[in-house]
C-alpha cells in the first residue's frame, strides 16, 4: 500500500488455454506495471494474447477454458492472483473497472442503463437501489451523457454506439477504481466518436488518478493516448518501449512489420506492406522465436527462444529477439 | 401501453372474421343434411323442411353466413341440435373449469420448469440436468390420455390421495383444489418440459453473452448474474414457447377431462361429436378459435412486459 507500488502490476504471468483436450500457453510470463495516471498499451493482432491477459487479471478467464497457469497479480501492492471467483467479486468493479469493445452486445438489452451503472454501488458499496440510481445520473453526466436524468431509465437500444460505451465507461468507474482496462474501447465505433471516447477517458484518468491498460490492434491510438507499449505476438511480449522510443526506433521486426502495415497519410497506400502469412495457431506455434515463421530476419539461433533484453541504457526499450536485440545503434 | 394493447385488439380483428369464415364452410362442406340427424330418415318431408326452416338451411349460403356473423357479434352460438338449448350458455357454465385446469398447469410449468431449466444450465450434466432431461423425455413421449390413465392408477387408485372422478361435488375450496390436482399435473408435465428445454437452451445461450461478462465484471454476484441478467433475457422466448404451446394446452385438456371425467369444454365437445351435433360443434371451433386469438394476444402484452425492446417497436 505504500505510495511507490504501481496501481497495477503483472509478474510473469502466465496463462494456459485448452485446446481439444491440450492446454497451450496463450500468455508467456508476461510482466508490466501501471502507475497511476499512466497508460500502457498492450499492441498485437488478434490472438496474440492481449485480452487473454486483460480476462486473467479479472480472473474472467472461461472456466475449463482458460487458466492462470504462473506468475503474479498485484494491486497497489496487493496479491490478488490465486484468490477465490467469490473473493475475486469483490475486487471486480471496486478496484478494477473493465470496458469492453462491443458496446452493441456488452450491455444488457432488458435491463435500464441507470441500473446498469448502478448495479456495482449496490453491491460493493452498499447503496439502496434509490441511491445508486441517483449517484447513476451523476455518473452519467460525468461521462457527458445528455440530459442524464431523464434517460436514466432508458434501456441500450435506446442509445447510439458511442453513448453505450459511455455507458460502459461510466458503470466500470462508478465505485472510482484506481485502475481501468479497456479492451478495444473505441475499434467498434465511428472514427469521430472514437476520438471523443477516448478524450473523455484520458480526462477521467487525469481527475481520479487512473492507471490505465489500453488493449488494441490501432497504432494510431496508441500514438496519442499511451505512455509505455507492450507488443505482444503469439503470448511473448517482444517489444516495451516508451511510446516516444517505439515510433522513434521500432526494433523488433514485427513491430516495423506491424507499422509499415499501418496506413498513414503522409505515405501512399502502395506503401503499406501487410506482414506476409498468419498468426500460427497454438497447436501450430514454433519453439524459440514464436514469430520466426513470418520473420524475413530469420537465423538458426531463432530456433531458441530470445530473452527480452534492454536495448538503451536506461533499460526501458526492450525487444525479444536474437538478430535485432543486442545491437545497439 | 393501452395504445399498444389497442393496436394488438384490432390486428386479432381480421384472424378472428378468417376463423369464422373457415368455420362456417368447413362445416357446411361436410357431408349429411343436419335436419336428417337431427330427426332420423323417417321423418317426414314436412317435418323436415319446418326444421330447415327454423334452422335457416333453405336460405342461400351467403345469407346464413351474414346471419351467422350477426348472431356471433351478438354473441349467439346458436343451438344445441339435440338438446335445443343455447350453445353460449352450455359453454359458460363449464367454462370456469377448463380456465381454472388450463391456467393450473400453465403455472405447474412456469414453476417447474423455469428454475429446472435454470439449474440444468448451470451446471451441465448435473443432477438437476439429468432431472431436466428425464422430465422433458416423460412430459414429452407421453400423451395426455396416457399419462393421465397412469397418474389416476399410481395417486386415485394405488394411493388414495385424489380422487378419482375429479368434478367437485361441492364449492369448497379444498375440495375444489384436490379435483384439481391431478388433471392439472397431467397437464403441468407437459408444459415444465417445453419449458425447461427452452429454458435451458436459453440459458446456456445467454450465459455465454457480452452482458454477463460485463456482469460479471462488475463484480455482481455469480447467483444475480444467473437470476437477474441471463434469466431476464431467457423470460423472452419463454413466452413465446408458452404462448405456442398455449393451443396445445387447449387440446390436451379436452383429453385430460375426459380421462379425468371433469366437466368442461372438452366434454361438450366429445358429446357433440358422439351425437354429431353440428351446430354445437360449430360453436365450440368459434369458442376455440377465439381463446387461441386471446391466448396470442395475452402472449404479445406479456412480450411487452419482459422485453423493453417491443413498446417502441
Amino acid at each position: 500500500m505504500s505510495a511507490a507500488s504501481p496501481a497495477l502490476s503483472v509478474d510473469t504471468l502466465t496463462t494456459e488455454i485448452r485446446s481439444r483436450g491440450t492446454w497451450y500457453q496463450a500468455v508467456r510470463a508476461v510482466s508490466f506495471q501501471v502507475h497511476a495516471r499512466e497508460t500502457v498499451a498492450l499492441v498485437g493482432e488478434s490472438g496474440c494474447g492481449k485480452s487473454l491477459t486483460a480476462l486473467s487479471i479479472m480472473g474472467l478467464l472461461p472456466l475449463g477454458v482458460g487458466r492462470i497457469a504462473g506468475g503474479a497479480i498485484a494491486l497497489d501492492g496487493e496479491a490478488v492472483s490465486g484468490r477465490s471467483d467469490a473473493q475475486m467479486e469483490k475486487i471486480r468493479g471496486n478496484r478494477i473497472g473493465m470496458v469492453f469493445q462491443e458496446p452493441m452486445t456488452s450491455l444488457n438489452p432488458v435491463l435500464s442503463v441507470g441500473f446498469q451503472i448502478a448495479e456495482p454501488l449496490i453491491y460493493h458499496r452498499g447503496l439502496s437501489r434509490r441511491a445508486a440510481e441517483a449517484r447513476a445520473i451523476e455518473l452519467m453526466h460525468l461521462v457527458r451523457i445528455p440530459s442524464a436524468a431523464e434517460r436514466v431509465g432508458a434501456y441500450p437500444h435506446q442509445f447510439s454506439g458511442g453513448m453505450r460505451q459511455r455507458v460502459m465507461i461510466a458503470l466500470a468507474l462508478a465505485c472510482a477504481p484506481k485502475v481501468l482496462i479497456a479492451d478495444e474501447p473505441t475499434t467498434a465505433l465511428d472514427v469521430t466518436i472514437q476520438a471523443q471516447v477516448l478524450a473523455l477517458i484520458a480526462g477521467l484518468q487525469k481527475s481520479a488518478d487512473l492507471a490505465v491498460l489500453l488493449i488494441t490492434h490501432n497504432l494510431g491510438v496508441v500514438a496519442s493516448v499511451a505512455d509505455r507499449v507492450l507488443v505482444m505476438y503469439g503470448g511473448d511480449v517482444v517489444e516495451s518501449a516508451a511510446v516516444r522510443d517505439l515510433f522513434a526506433r521500432p526494433t523488433h521486426p514485427y513491430t516495423s512489420a506491424l507499422l509499415a502495415a499501418m496506413p498513414r497519410a503522409d505515405r501512399s497506400s502502395a506503401v503499406i506492406a501487410p506482414i506476409p502469412g498468419q498468426v500460427p495457431t497454438l497447436a501450430d506455434m514454433p519453439a524459440g522465436c514464436r514469430f520466426q515463421s513470418r520473420c524475413p530476419l530469420r537465423e538458426e539461433r531463432c530456433a531458441q527462444r530470445p530473452s527480452l533484453t534492454a536495448i538503451d541504457a536506461a533499460g526501458t526499450h526492450q525487444v525479444r529477439c536474437w538478430v535485432r536485440g543486442g545491437a545497439s545503434s | 401501453m393501452l395504445l399498444f394493447i389497442a393496436k394488438r385488439l384490432l390486428l386479432a380483428i381480421p384472424t378472428l372474421f378468417g376463423v369464422l369464415t373457415l368455420v362456417f364452410f368447413l362445416v357446411r362442406i361436410v357431408p349429411g343434411d343436419p335436419a336428417l340427424v337431427v330427426l332420423g330418415d323417417q321423418a317426414s318431408p314436412a317435418a323436415l323442411d319446418a326444421l330447415r326452416e327454423r334452422l335457416g338451411l333453405n336460405k342461400p349460403v351467403l345469407v346464413q353466413y351474414a346471419d351467422y356473423l350477426t348472431s356471433i357479434a351478438h354473441g349467439d352460438l346458436g343451438r344445441s341440435l339435440t338438446t335445443n338449448r343455447p350453445v353460449m350458455g352450455d359453454m359458460l357454465s363449464v367454462l370456469p373449469y377448463t380456465i381454472e385446469l388450463t391456467l393450473a398447469s400453465l403455472v405447474i410449468g412456469l414453476l417447474g420448469g423455469v428454475p429446472l431449466g435454470v439449474m440444468a444450465a448451470v451446471k451441465r450434466n448435473g443432477i438437476a440436468d439429468w432431472l431436466a432431461r428425464i422430465v422433458s423425455l416423460i412430459g414429452l413421449s407421453f400423451p395426455a390420455f396416457v399419462s393421465g390413465v397412469l397418474l389416476l392408477v399410481l395417486f386415485a387408485i394405488q394411493v388414495r390421495w385424489f380422487p378419482v372422478i375429479s368434478a367437485p361435488r361441492s364449492g369448497d375450496a379444498l375440495e375444489r383444489l384436490r379435483a384439481l390436482a391431478l388433471p392439472a399435473i397431467n397437464l403441468g408435465v407437459i408444459m415444465i418440459a417445453y419449458v425447461t428445454r427452452v429454458t435451458r437452451s436459453g440459458m446456456l445461450s445467454a450465459l455465454g453473452e457480452d452482458y454477463v461478462r460485463t456482469a460479471r465484471a462488475k463484480g455482481v454476484p455469480a447467483r444475480a448474474v444467473v437470476w437477474r441478467h441471463a434469466l431476464r433475457n431467457v423470460l423472452i422466448p419463454v413466452v413465446t414457447i408458452v404462448g405456442l404451446n398455449l393451443g396445445v394446452l387447449i387440446g390436451n385438456s379436452v383429453l385430460t377431462e375426459i380421462v379425468f371425467s371433469r366437466p368442461g369444454l372438452g366434454k361438450i365437445i366429445v358429446n357433440a361429436l358422439n351425437t354429431r351435433d353440428y351446430a354445437t360443434l360449430q360453436g365450440m371451433m368459434v369458442v376455440f378459435a377465439f381463446a387461441i386469438v386471446v391466448a396470442n394476444v395475452l402472449t404479445d402484452l406479456v412480450y411487452g412486459l419482459v422485453d423493453p425492446r417491443v413498446k417502441t417497436a
